[in-house]
């Protein structure tokens, strides 16, 4: 007679220490595992549905502004500061991981045109309508100290935008014309313009930050300064790719954004559409990967770098005009400024679990974002994972652009019938919206 | 030529005189007549060449007719002073007229002071015609230095391309990119910008110093570094290859070794011996003509053997065997001559035996010789011919086998060996020379790559050549230590036979190019092959085995009279070499390495087997419980159900009473019915016709049908590879847990809390020189210097500021 015996190596099963989890022998054999696609796709599914579900992007509204939140900047070195510049002249200095201004001082009269911080973060620099480009400690004064400026200085003419250079004491001015400023100096070391247009925005290229004094080295500003790109609408802002040194994106008065590739002007590289009003203010997401358009739809979109269509649209009932936004240097948070003078803070990726993460966490997050990349093609995931809620102004609007945009298209079709072959080339959406390119 | 040349220029000269009359007619008429004749006069005098009164007069007139009313409606042009007025005495009018060299060299005539050879140098670059161009306007110049900065710019900023295109490309990218690695640092990167101050720490450093310790940033020492450039990965891999295939060898010759010791008939091994013996004197007979040196230590050998024998009568009719034997004498033929032979063999080794050599010529002939040549001919085993290499094993085991076999091996009771055993043992033994060679090639491959790494690598010889033999013997050892003592001796002996045989095979053509090489290398290098020569002894010897190889294909002039003993040795043998192959063919290396790895199955999945009695009482208990349902049977039915829903059935479009009458009870006609009954086609028989157990439904379900992907999407191109990406499983159910991990590892990984900082001008450098070497891995002491390059080159830049 057989006498069966059941002998296992305590090896096998026993944890070495009691913390470790509980050894859990697996058989990778396929047969025993069936039906794989499927129960991938169920988890899939779930998981993009759980997705939504805890979309929850709106972490905080920061209130204090008298008047609409014209320009913010963020801390070079700190994540949880921030400034930001109100239409009253108002400037203000808020800490984020409590939620409350720290700091506030009258910096000028009449809006604040434009904020930005000093690289090494000690002071910041202010523009206004008040024509003053004022430098200002970023520590509070001590008790009994007035707030005053580092320094002051009177400009000819309406300063619009500020940007100072990422590793020396340079910064720029746009207004009439763009001028270079050494932090030591009172007068502009030097100073370009083109025709008599008024110039927007001006900015430094982050990554081919080479001292601007050297030769022609000057271009590296702004494009229209060494060529001169006409839109057939007004460009407000523009932003450089932190990640690739030749791109940037500049957000346009015809509901669009585009970006260039710095090297052929000629045509944008991709043209982002989605807002269903002016686009007023582009930011780019620190790792280069996306950026966020503020809008007059009181809209704010996420779009990818190379997409043409914006992946999240963030809105609230009471946010009005966004007028400037920024994405914050750790790439979790986004922050808009708007004009029912508040500012208000996002989440980067709507469900994302704030905070740390357990490894295990970590490694379903990471497992159900495969599985939604994997099957995102699929209808009822696509459906699912697409699917945002619009505020209904909004929503009518893009109805209505869109059937616009069709009848437009279907004219130009029709006309093209009818036309000599060959008489009326087809133009790419690309090519549309650029009219000449002044060298 | 010359004359009409400078009349030329005279004209020249007066029509910009009377021009610039012409423009500063906005004087006094009268001042300017006299101007104008002045200036007529000064040129008159210029000329040289003679006057003309026919010009002059011309010029007169002109002047006079400019007077006219032209001139006063240019009263009314303003006009720059500048153009007009020069300080150097010189006018040009308007923009369209060009100053001429000429004009100006006049001016300089004047000057008394001028040096006659900057005129000259001037009146040579007036014969060249290649003036400037006027300036451009400043919108054009400032538009063409927008291009070019353009262009400038564009250049620059494209070195960033390939960085960009990596990041795309880039499995995974980590934010913020120029991280240090967390966690505690490398004692050395700590140190390495650390200096020793107090004396204690100097004396310290110093030695460390002498002892070539790394101080600073080296995290390894120069022999590790030294070591590590010598031994690449592929060598070291191919290195391990061959080890192992030696091991399994071994290991197979091991295990014949002892099969063979377990044999216990004994005319099996008397045949051995019987053969050894008559190979042995062969050789003996050989070597008597050929090397009468090795020849007498063989007889020596053999001496002593003798005298064993005699001190122990072992030949006598004593034993055991002798004794049985003498018993069966009476009635069997063989074992009589058994016992005769024994008696035979017994008196050969009891007679003293007079050895014939006169010793003064063999001093001669061993002062002659090189030492090594006695060396190389160690023979370990006075009877055994084929124990002449040395072993690989340690001296104690060869010693142990000095003692052991001589008794066994010794001349005894040998009979008539049946053929057939004889033969196949033969033939056995040609096997095993052919799988030893093979064993023998691996080895002197190695020897060969050590020694050419020797010669590159000359200071780090030492300690490698030192490792490497080193780390081989324990091996060797461990091998052995494991076995008993007889087996040791049974591998040394197979190893020694091998040793033995090989020197006797011819090498392929392949070696002797090799052989030829390496001398010549050992040769060249001096002390350093010395020292080596200590250690690899073996080696050498493997050397001189080729060299004999060599020498024998081509017979070298200073060849003494032993070498030439020796090469004729190894003919013989190769003869019989020959012969043995033509018996047997060659034997693949790879059919004997692929022979000998056995693929053991097991189940694929851990099946229950059971044993006939359980599984039926198994499928008892089944039946007791599903008793009540009859699934199979259900199945069918479903089946049959489907199938038939699955034909086409007769479409019957007769309508009664069309062209009939119609009412109750009434049927249509039956040529009617015929006619309007519509017969489908059958359809194409069912997928699962053959399949008994299996339902195929093909019909489209619309509940799945929405789960389903309807087009191929971008990215892809064909719905074979969409379903491709699809089928492979990602979870850990499928998966194991790295396999997931690396499977589900996000695109883009940021760390908490942490500022991103724009990409910086060090990653462009980093992936340039990526793009130029072609390795992702730089070397730690390369970062550094190429930050410190890049940050001069922006020093460089502040001074040019």
């Amino acid at each position: 007679m057989k006498v069966k015996v059941l002998s296992r190596n305590p090896d096998d099963y026993v944890r070495e220490t009691k913390l470790d989890i509980q050894r859990v022998p697996r058989n990778y054999d396929p047969s025993l595992h069936p039906f794989e696609v499927t129960r991938e796709y169920t988890r899939a599914l779930n998981a993009t549905k759980l997705e939504r579900v805890f979309a929850k992007p709106f972490l905080a509204s920061l209130d204090g502004h008298r008047d609409g939140v014209n320009c913010m900047a963020k801390h070079p070195k700190s994540l949880s500061t921030i400034l930001s510049g109100s239409c009253d002249g108002e400037l203000k200095l808020w800490n984020l991981t409590k939620r409350e201004c720290v700091r506030t001082l009258q910096a000028h009269e009449g809006f604040v045109r434009g904020v930005v911080v000093r690289f090494c973060g000690s002071s910041f620099f202010t523009i206004g309508d008040d024509k003053n480009i004022k430098q200002w400690k970023m520590e509070t004064p001590g008790y009994g100290e007035e707030e005053e400026p580092i320094n002051t200085i009177l400009g000819k003419s309406v300063f619009t935008s500020i940007d100072h250079h990422h590793k020396d004491a340079v910064f720029v001015t746009s207004g009439q014309q763009v001028d270079i400023w050494d932090e030591q100096r009172t007068s502009p070391i030097r100073s370009f313009s083109w025709g008599v247009d008024s110039i927007n925005c001006v900015r430094f290229n982050p990554v081919e930050v080479v001292n601007p004094l050297s030769g022609l080295s000057y271009p590296r500003f702004e494009t229209q300064i060494f060529f001169k790109v006409i839109m057939t609408m007004r460009s407000n802002t523009l932003c450089w790719n932190p990640m690739e040194a030749y791109h940037f994106t500049c957000c346009n008065e015809d509901y669009n954004l585009y970006t260039y590739d710095m090297r052929y002007l000629d045509k944008p590289y991709t043209v982002h559409m989605d807002h269903v009003s002016a686009v007023l203010d582009v930011d780019y997401s620190p790792t280069g990967q996306e950026f966020v358009s503020a809008s007059f739809d009181k809209s704010i979109r996420i779009f990818p770098k190379d997409g043409g269509h914006s992946r999240e649209v963030y809105h609230t009932k009471r946010m009005q005009h966004v007028i400037c936004i920024k994405w914050s240097s750790d790439n979790k948070y986004i922050l808009s400024g708007s004009d029912e003078m508040n500012i208000r803070l996002w989440k980067a990726n709507a469900a994302e679990k704030l905070g740390m993460l357990a490894p295990r966490e970590k490694a379903a997050v990471n497992y159900n974002q495969k599985l939604k990349e994997k099957f995102q093609h699929h209808p009822q995931i696509r459906r699912i994972a697409r699917h945002r809620h619009l505020p209904k102004a909004v929503y009518s609007q893009v109805k209505e652009i869109r059937i616009m945009k069709e009848a437009r298209s279907r004219k130009e079709r029709n006309v093209r019938k009818h036309a000599k072959p060959g008489s009326m080339p087809v133009v790419t959406e690309k090519e549309k919206h650029v009219v000449t390119v002044v060298k | 030529m010359a004359k009409s040349k400078t009349t030329r220029k005279k004209g020249k000269v007066t029509k910009m005189t009377s021009a610039t009359v012409v423009v500063q007619g906005t004087e006094d008429d009268e001042e300017e007549l006299h101007q104008a004749l002045t200036e007529d006069v000064i040129s008159a005098s210029e000329d040289e060449g003679g006057s003309d009164d026919e010009r002059k007069h011309c010029r007169l007139l002109e002047a006079i007719s400019s007077l006219g009313g032209k001139t006063r409606k240019k009263l009314t042009e303003r006009s720059e002073a500048s153009i007009q007025v020069s300080e150097f005495t010189v006018n040009a009018e308007g923009e369209g007229d060009k100053i001429n060299l000429s004009d100006l060299i006049g001016t300089l005539d004047k000057a008394p002071t001028a040096l006659t050879a900057t005129k000259k140098q001037l009146k040579n670059l007036e014969h060249n015609h290649t003036a400037l161009d006027t300036p451009l306007t400043r919108k054009e110049t400032e538009q063409i230095q927008r291009v070019v900065a353009f262009e400038k710019t564009s250049k620059e900023v494209s070195r960033w391309q390939s960085v960009v295109v990596q990041n795309q490309k880039a499995e995974q990218l980590v934010f913020p990119l120029n991280q240090e690695p967390s966690g505690p640092k490398r004692m050395e990167h700590v140190v390495s910008g650390w200096k020793a101050q107090t004396p204690l720490e100097q004396e310290i450093f110093n030695l460390l110093h002498v002892n070539q310790q790394p101080l600073h940033n080296p995290v390894l020492t120069q022999n590790e570094e030294a070591t590590m450039k010598a031994m690449s990965l592929e060598e070291a891999k191919i290195r391990r290859a061959e080890l192992q295939k030696v091991r399994a060898l071994q290991s197979y010759y091991e295990a014949k070794a002892r099969r063979e010791k377990k044999i216990k008939s004994k005319t099996y091994h008397r045949v051995q011996k019987k053969v050894m013996r008559k190979e042995y004197l062969k050789r003996f007979d050989e070597m008597v003509k050929t090397d009468p040196a090795a020849a007498l230590e063989e007889l020596k050998k053999m001496e002593l053997s003798r005298m064993k024998e005699r001190m122990s009568l072992k030949h006598q009719n004593s034993g055991k065997w002798a004794r049985s034997k003498a018993i069966m004498a009476k009635y069997d033929d063989g074992a009589r001559k058994a016992m005769q032979q024994q008696l035979e063999v017994n008196k050969d080794l009891t007679m003293k035996l007079v050895i014939p050599t006169n010793e003064e010529d063999e001093d001669e002939v061993a002062e002659a010789l090189p030492d090594f040549v006695n060396d190389a001919e160690p023979i370990l085993d006075p009877i055994n011919p084929w124990m002449r290499g040395k072993l690989s094993t340690e001296p104690a085991a060869q010693e142990e086998s000095n003692c052991l076999v001589p008794p066994a091996a010794g001349p005894g009771d040998v009979k008539a060996g049946d053929g057939p055993d004889l033969l196949r043992e033969e033939e056995e033994q040609v096997e095993e020379t052919e799988e030893e060679a093979i064993l023998r090639g691996f080895e002197e491959r190695r020897k060969l790559r050590r020694a050419k790494d020797a010669v590159e690598v000359a200071p780090v010889v030492m300690e490698e050549s030192e490792e490497m033999p080193t780390g081989k013997k324990a091996e060797m050892v461990t091998i052995e230590s494991s076995d008993d003592d007889d087996e040791v001796v049974e591998i040394s002996e197979f190893t020694s036979l091998y040793r033995g045989l090989v020197k006797d095979h011819v090498e392929p053509p392949v070696e002797p190019p090799r052989a030829g090489a390496d001398p010549c290398v050992s040769q060249g290098e001096g002390p350093a092959l010395l020292e080596e020569g200590l250690v690899r002894v073996r080696t050498l010897e493997d050397m001189e085995l080729l060299g004999q190889d060599v020498s024998a294909c081509e017979p070298a002039p200073q060849t003494t009279q032993t070498l030439s003993t020796e090469q004729t040795e190894p003919q013989s043998a190769t003869k019989q070499a020959d012969g043995k192959r033509k018996r047997k063919k060659m034997i693949d290396p790879n059919e004997v390495l692929t022979k000998e790895a056995k693929v053991i199955k097991v189940p694929f999945a851990p099946t229950a087997v059971e044993d006939v009695e359980d599984t039926d009482e198994q499928r008892f208990i089944i039946k007791e419980a599903f008793a009540g349902d009859d699934v199979i049977s259900d199945f069918l039915k479903d089946k049959k159900k489907q199938e038939s829903a699955g034909m086409p059935k007769v479409v019957d479009l007769t309508l009664p009473g069309w062209g009939e009458w119609g009412g109750g009870g009434l049927q249509p006609s039956r040529s009617k019915r015929k006619r309007f009954r519509i017969k489908v086609a059958p359809p194409p028989p069912r997928k699962d016709q053959k399949l008994l157990n299996v339902i195929l439904s093909e019909k489209r379900n619309s509940s799945v049908a929405a789960h389903q992907v309807s087009q191929v999407m971008f990215p892809f191109t064909n719905p074979a590879q969409f379903e491709r990406t699809i089928r492979a499983p990602v979870g850990h159910t499928w998966n194991t847990g790295n396999a997931v991990q690396k499977i589900t590892a996000p695109k883009i990984v940021t760390q908490l809390g942490a500022i991103i900082e724009p990409i910086s001008r060090e990653e462009l450098v980093k992936g340039e020189n990526q793009a130029v070497t072609g390795k992702s891995n730089l070397r730690s002491d390369q970062g550094p210097q190429q930050k410190r390059r890049s940050q001069q080159k922006k020093k460089h830049k502040h001074k040019k500021n």
